[in-house]
């Protein structure tokens, strides 16, 4: 299978592409259907604006505390205020609107904290979904969500692929299996 | 009330017009209010008229035009 050449384009064509057989098995191809994928960019500045105004009250309003200290500065200033790494909870901040556009709801939206991406041991992350958010999802019919997420200078970006299959297969080890070929395709490039 | 919420637009809606202006009715994500932006009209918001906006009103719709987000600060108020 050739590497694709537009990886950062048209994220649920590839996967498609990439997994014709989990297409055919989870019935027509059609891409609405079985993937969705959700992205977002925020401005670093508008959320260290936030927290400078709103202080405790924004972060905790939309971040859950194991976001919070994931996102603590090692800064420390003269007052009590605790510092944070706005690049990170940007970051995370476009994660939960990446997971909402996966979601699709149509007018009432879940809690900013029943969406949290989790950093696992090994450091990357993942997508846990609590209360409403995740009735949304098992109403969607979505099995599997991935999120990647990144900032450099001013801004911050997170893409989330949501996953299912009509008959609820986990094919998250799949798509590894996949990932890792590809990776290793564009290695001989 | 609907001064107040002219100059929280104003302040931290991020609009691509003045909100001093603009329709009550006028979506105001259609003119330049993004989601993050809603975040800090809400807290700025709750500031304003010493409220908080519980979770079951923290949808699009409640802040999509000045009108709603007057029928939300009512609904709160009255409460």
């Amino acid at each position: 299978m050739s590497a694709p050449t537009h990886m950062l384009g048209d994220v649920g064509t590839w996967l498609a592409d990439a997994f014709p057989h989990l297409s055919a098995d989870c019935g027509p191809r059609d891409q609405s259907s079985s993937l969705r994928v959700g992205v977002d960019l925020v401005a670093v500045a508008d959320v260290a604006e936030s927290v400078e105004r709103f202080g405790d009250r924004y972060v905790r309003r939309i971040f859950t505390p194991h976001e919070i200290s994931c996102c603590r500065s090692e800064e420390t200033g003269g007052g009590m205020t605790p510092h944070y790494s706005c690049e990170s909870l940007a970051a995370r901040f476009a994660a939960k609107e990446a997971v909402l556009k996966v979601l699709r709801p149509t007018d009432a939206r879940p809690e900013w904290c029943s969406i949290e991406v989790h950093r696992t041991h090994g450091g990357w992350c993942e997508i846990r979904l609590t209360g409403q958010a995740e009735a949304m999802r098992a109403q969607a019919g979505i099995d599997e969500l991935a999120v990647s997420l990144t900032h450099h200078a001013s801004m911050a970006a997170a893409v989330v692929v949501g996953m299912r299959c009509p008959g609820g297969r986990d094919v998250s080890s799949e798509v590894r299996n996949v990932d890792r070929e590809v990776l290793g395709e564009r290695g001989k490039e | 009330m609907d001064e107040t919420i002219r100059s929280v637009l104003a302040e931290h809606g991020r609009l691509a017009v003045d909100p001093s202006s603009i329709d009550e009715s006028t979506d105001l994500f259609d003119v330049g209010m993004t989601s993050h932006a809603s975040v800090n009209v809400m807290l700025a918001l709750e500031d304003a008229f010493d409220i908080e906006f519980p979770e079951s009103m923290l949808k699009k719709s409640t802040f999509e035009s000045i009108a709603a987000i007057r029928a939300g600060l009512l609904e709160v108020t009255s409460g």
